[in-house]
């Protein structure tokens, strides 16, 4: 699955226009929490969060995430977009909640599928 | 310090300043990652100090992240003149946090910070001083890894 199938999946609009989202990810860290993703997520991971500061951006960067969604239908400031877009990671804003986008994702799984 | 360093390099971090959070730990994932480091021990090195400097800046009042990478390590040194921590033990406690609403509001302050420091380091070492601040030293082998 890439980036931009899971862009589809959730109606998500990409917010750091020019970034490829043909990327290949396989596994999601949805959390608001920065200090767990920071303890707990896996390389190569999306982050999905609610929350629309710097340190997302930040922390994305520094645990090699391969993009962020942000949910509920928030926005982050030009600011942090300009900071995502410095960093060349992708920014995507979905109006889904964090429990419907992840289930979204899950039932598109191969193994999942109806 | 017997080793040859191959790159040094010291960065300010202001107490309180939340805004600039994170620069001086994405300036040094940068350098790093351009010295040709394995990416999995450049993640570690960037993880350790952000979370130290974070800690600097919700705690304390001023502090420095200085950076050594020799041919077979990654030092990082983390000091800051700040309230100190009381009780170290208590301290590296997952979960246990003294984190105030606002650094919770940015997605922090859940009581992992010290343990996972110590989570991707080879080496951990903390000096507190109530009253005049902390001390980090951590250090990464590297043993000459690149990407």
């Amino acid at each position: 699955m890439t980036l931009q199938d899971i862009r589809l999946l959730l109606g998500g609009e990409l917010l750091t226009l020019g970034i490829d989202l043909e990327t290949e990810c396989l596994k999601v860290f949805a959390s608001d929490l920065m200090s767990d993703v920071l303890a707990f997520s896996e390389p190569g991971s999306i982050l999905m969060t609610g929350l629309v500061n710097t340190h997302v951006v930040r922390t994305a960067c520094l645990v090699d995430a391969l993009g962020i969604i942000v949910v509920q239908g928030k926005r982050p400031d030009t600011a942090v977009v300009a900071e995502a877009l410095r960093n060349r990671v992708p920014i995507i804003a979905t109006g889904c909640s964090m429990f419907e986008a992840c289930s979204r994702i899950c039932r598109s799984l191969p193994g999942n599928r109806p | 310090m017997t080793e040859t360093a191959s790159f040094q390099q010291e960065f300010k971090v202001k107490g309180g300043d939340f805004s600039r959070g994170g620069e001086a730990s994405c300036e040094i994932k940068n350098l790093l990652r351009d010295l040709g480091l394995d990416p999995h021990l450049v993640r570690r090195a960037a993880i350790a100090c952000y979370e130290a400097e974070m800690n600097i800046i919700m705690y304390a009042w001023q502090g420095r992240l200085d950076l050594l990478v020799t041919p077979h390590r990654i030092r990082i040194i983390a000091e800051d003149k700040g309230p100190g921590i009381p009780d170290i033990k208590q301290a590296m406690r997952e979960g246990y946090s003294t984190a105030t609403p606002e650094m919770r509001e940015l997605g922090f302050g859940a009581g992992m910070g010290l343990a996972n420091i110590k989570k991707n380091t080879d080496t951990f070492r903390i000096r507190s001083k109530v009253g005049h601040g902390t001390r980090l030293e951590l250090t990464i082998k590297t043993n000459g890894r690149k990407a």
